[in-house]
């Protein structure tokens, strides 16, 4: 009995692999039991249950898409903390290869899958409708199943670290590394399954957001009307419904190699690893656009909000988005120039990936010549546009450095790369989604965030931004590699790795402020009454804030682009406002709990997979048969709000 | 005024360690010590100069326009919040980046095409071939019939064609002073010219990610003048060890070792490891492979074919 514990513990559990593991899971079951514990004493569990599991609102989906977009960041952020501690002086022994190799592999993963993507999904969710004067989005109940499907692939993926061992091949996880061969155990399996979870969860939300904007504008909002973020987020679904497939095939076929024995990418039997690296970066180089596109959205409504002026070159701010979003299938190649491609195939995709810098470049003229004659407030939202300006036109500037082939035969894989990468993926995406947090945060939450606080996170997460990846640059160009768990002391790199690590410990600083400061402004924070804090533009802020479930007790005719700026300033509220005679019954989606239970069932054919015990994948995925015939059997999933209860919220609300 | 000259200082300072870290012998990216680096390291010059052209006027203007429209009650810059197209100025925005783009696109194409041939036009060519294993590096020479394993000797002022295979895991072979690197891949040779101008010893390490000993893979380059290159391989093959199959299957179980010398080696083991798991996608780029018979005193079949492909 206790000597098959003792091989599960270390089989599984891998207790044999020392502190690092039994702190986590010390630090798992004291989270989980300070969770259970503060609900049961809250008597909160159907609270959770009602209002949070079983919702459809898209509001309350983005909330719980951000509240997990943070967490994993906090995650992320500690994987990259593991490793600049590694690395802060040569030849040190804190981790070992193995280690060191799983969490570069995490970290690159969760941050750019489960921090990144569910930082723009919670914008989407929270912002989209209500910008177009929509009551939800186009399919709500498979919104629902998106954020499920996200939530427990990013679950598969976490719980790798304490059950069965992370994937260590690196978030690219180029074959032959990731074949049996050379990395056998269940890793690898996490990876693949767990990508390919939320990734189908990415794509249903490319469509739902595709078809919200496409159908649901409010009457009169033209193409021309259509505010920028919107905009923003339609090019990133069409670049979404174009580059994720690509992903799911590679996985998938990679997954088959390791589980049933195919041979799509080994060497051996007619398979071709360079097979795997082109789909990966032809959604990999996409993906990055994906999350850079409502960035650069978050940025111009920003801009012209705290500029109080209306954004710069509209049509180009619209046409270098889409495209950008047409350039980005065009240079996946220049992710391995090294790769043996011929000259010519090499110039084509490094001028190709050049070209990307034009739109993007006449976006940064357009955002600095909307502040130019305007009136600029340096809010916390603005304080992060501003800063992302220099960080992004450094971090574009060496990615033309990069684009140029030669060039990159001497950068690639370096620390000049990884810096390049951090510089616009932190300066550009991670920039523009606090800067939306912190924008939008009001209309989530009815106050705003505390902004001595925030203040102090933006200084030392900016100084310590530049002390961390400044060095890095340098380091590519001394010849230090990317993914080596340690280096000699003779290469001239241990001052600069020094500070890098003291910046990133500055950065790490910066986010415990920031969650201070929503833990702060929850009490204390200014609250938002008006529903209009920032004196905005858009109409997202006629409404009151948090926004009631129905957003919109009437759909507001569009008349002019910034609809509620010249709604303001030429004195005609009442267009944008309800009037009571015009209120009618509005139907919602019933709550459901089965988005929850189809992402469950994946979770459960998921884990089956990762081990091959097929038993449990069969179980899995007739659960998610018996969800969906039940949803297709459905026939009543709407329940009515009542007019007269919507006037009364909205004369309580002194709208009406 | 005054404090706008301490921050002009401090800022200084700031960059002081980088422009140091520009001159020092450790920036081996911008230290070529052969016509190939060197060709790339031109173009790296060529393109940071070309950027700045456009960073440092951003930076200023960012930090004019923040300073002269910031949101002050006595602020008598002018506000113009229905200004918002200006056809003359977005031309000029969607000129300039396309204008740099052309000019750095085309020194881009030039050099990425004159880096598929050899740096110097001479028909000395030497040839070592390069199998990356986990976790070591192994050289094999052909014409000099010596191997080596963590270390490689060429001559100065030849051109050098490295012919790179794994048999293991995707890996890069990186010489930053010598060449940008080159992937080494199982079931493929790809070529990478390097030319060294004067002795000594280069650093290289593998930059591809291949697993747990992967930060253990450097290796040196070692530049020799032509005479004591010959030396030195007659040296080996007089007084080294050869490499025996039972030997190299040794060599190829996952590990890390030193620098390893060897008089000789079997013959075509460069081309039975890149065929030896059939190498299919490969046939349509190289041939089949008896046409290696083109070239007899050669040990490489692929050295000799070019192929088009590689560097």
């Amino acid at each position: 009995m206790t000597s098959g514990f003792l091989q599960f513990a270390n089989h599984y559990l891998m207790w044999n692999e020392g502190p690092l593991i039994w702190i986590s899971d010390a630090l798992i079951v004291l989270a989980v039991v300070a969770i259970v514990a503060t609900l049961t004493y809250t008597k909160r569990w159907g609270w959770l249950w009602r209002e949070w599991i079983t919702t459809t609102d898209h509001k309350r989906i983005g909330i719980m898409y951000l509240i997990c977009a943070l967490l994993m960041l906090f995650r992320g952020g500690v994987d990259a903390l593991l490793m600049r501690t590694q690395l802060a002086f040569p030849g040190e022994h804190f981790l070992n290869a193995e280690h060191y190799d799983q969490i570069f592999t995490t970290h690159g993963t969760i941050m750019i899958l489960f921090m990144a993507m569910p930082f723009i999904f919670a914008l989407f969710n929270i912002v989209v409708p209500l910008q177009i004067g929509a009551r939800d989005v186009a399919f709500p109940y498979l919104n629902a199943i998106s954020f499920w499907l996200f939530f427990f692939g990013a679950l598969l993926f976490n719980i790798s670290f304490v059950f069965g061992g992370s994937p260590d091949a690196g978030w690219v996880s180029y074959p032959p590394l990731t074949e049996l061969g050379y990395d056998p155990g269940p890793g690898e399996n996490y990876y693949l399954v767990a990508i390919n979870l939320s990734g189908i969860g990415t794509i249903a939300t490319g469509i739902n957001f595709l078809v919200t904007i496409l159908r649901m504008r409010a009457p009169g909002m033209t193409w021309n009307r259509v505010p920028l973020f919107t905009w923003s987020v339609l090019a990133s679904c069409i670049v979404i419904l174009a580059a994720f497939p690509a992903l799911t095939v590679a996985l998938a076929l990679l997954l088959l190699d390791r589980i049933a024995g195919t041979h799509f990418f080994t060497v051996l039997h007619g398979g071709n690893p360079m097979m795997f690296i082109n789909l990966f970066w032809v959604w990999g180089h996409p993906e990055v656009y994906i999350v850079i596109l409502p960035a650069f959205g978050v940025y111009s409504e920003v801009v012209a909000t705290f500029s109080r002026k209306a954004i710069f070159g509209y049509k180009s701010m619209v046409a270098s988005l889409l495209l950008i979003s047409v350039i980005s299938y065009l240079v996946w190649a220049h992710h391995f120039f090294t790769m043996g491609a011929g000259a010519d195939v090499n110039t084509f995709f490094a001028i190709a990936s050049m070209c990307v810098g034009i739109p993007t470049g006449v976006k940064i003229f357009n955002w600095l010549f909307t502040m130019y004659r305007g009136r600029i407030r340096l809010t916390l939202p603005m304080l992060w546009t501003l800063a992302f300006i220099p960080n992004f036109v450094t971090g574009g500037a060496t990615g033309i450095l990069l684009a140029a082939a030669p060039e990159d035969y001497q950068y690639h894989n370096s620390y000049f790369l990884i810096a390049h990468f951090h510089q616009t993926l932190i300066g550009g995406v991670v920039y523009g989604m606090l800067a939306g947090m912190y924008y939008w945060w009001p209309k989530m939450f009815g106050f705003k965030l505390d902004e001595k606080s925030g203040k102090i996170a933006f200084w030392l997460w900016n100084i310590g931004f530049y002390v961390c990846f400044m060095p890095q640059y340098a380091l590519g160009l001394m010849g230090m590699q990317r993914r080596m768990y340690t280096y000699p002391a003779n290469m001239g790199w241990n001052t600069l790795n020094l500070a890098s690590t003291i910046g990133a410990y500055l950065m790490g600083l910066a986010f415990l402020v920031i969650v201070w400061q929503i833990l702060y402004s929850i009490r204390h924070g200014e609250r938002d009454v008006t529903g209009d804090p920032w004196d905005g533009r858009t109409l997202e802020w006629s409404l009151p804030s948090p926004v009631p479930e129905y957003n919109f007790a009437v759909i507001p005719t569009v008349t002019a682009r910034d609809m509620w700026w010249a709604a303001k300033y030429e004195g005609q509220m009442e267009h944008v406002r309800p009037r009571a005679e015009d209120i009618r019954d509005i139907h919602v989606p019933k709550h459901t709990a089965r988005p929850f239970l189809i992402g469950l069932s994946f979770f459960i054919a998921g884990f089956g997979l990762v081990f091959e015990w097929y038993v449990l994948t069969a179980v899995g995925f007739a659960s998610v048969l018996c969800c969906l015939l039940l949803r297709a059997l459905e026939e009543d999933d709407e329940m009515v709000i009542a007019a007269d209860t919507i006037r009364q919220h909205e004369a309580t609300l002194g709208r009406v | 005024m005054k404090r706008g000259s301490r921050w002009w200082r401090a800022g200084l300072l700031a960059l002081a360690p980088f422009a140091l870290a520009g001159c020092g012998q450790d920036v081996l990216v911008l230290h070529p010590a052969g016509p190939a680096a060197r060709e790339i390291d031109r173009l790296i010059i060529l393109s940071v100069i070309l950027l700045l052209v456009v960073i440092v006027p951003v930076f200023a203007l960012t930090i004019y326009i923040v300073w002269r429209y910031r949101d002050k009650p006595d602020n008598r810059a002018p506000y113009t919040p229905q200004w918002t197209e200006s056809r003359a100025l977005e031309w000029i925005w969607w000129s300039i980046p396309m204008v740099i783009v052309g000019v750095l696109g085309a020194y881009t194409a030039k050099t990425t095409f004159a880096l598929t041939r050899p740096p110097e036009s001479n028909s000395n060519v030497v040839t070592v071939d390069v199998v990356s294993l986990d976790w070591k590096w192994l050289f094999l020479y052909p014409d000099q019939h010596v191997a080596t394993v963590n270390y490689c000797v060429i001559p100065t002022g030849v051109p050098v064609q490295f012919v790179l295979t794994s048999d293991a895991p995707i890996n890069s072979f990186w010489v930053p002073q010598l060449a940008g690197q080159e992937y080494t891949m199982p079931g493929m040779a790809l070529r990478l010219w390097v030319q060294a101008d004067h002795p000594g010893n280069y650093y290289g390490h593998g930059a591809n990610f291949t697993g747990k000993g992967f930060a253990e893979m450097s290796f040196t380059v070692e530049a020799r003048s032509e005479s004591a290159f010959r030396l030195w391989a007659q040296g080996l093959e007089q007084h080294a060890p050869a490499l025996t199959d039972a030997g190299y299957q040794l060599l190829k179980k996952p590990g890390v070792t030193g620098r390893l010398s060897y008089g000789n080696f079997p013959k075509g083991l460069f081309d039975q490891v890149v065929w030896q798991d059939g190498g299919q996608y490969m046939s349509g780029m190289w041939g089949t492979p008896t046409m290696g018979s083109m070239d007899g005193q050669s040990g490489s079949n692929l050295a000799s074919l070019g192929g088009g492909d590689g560097r």
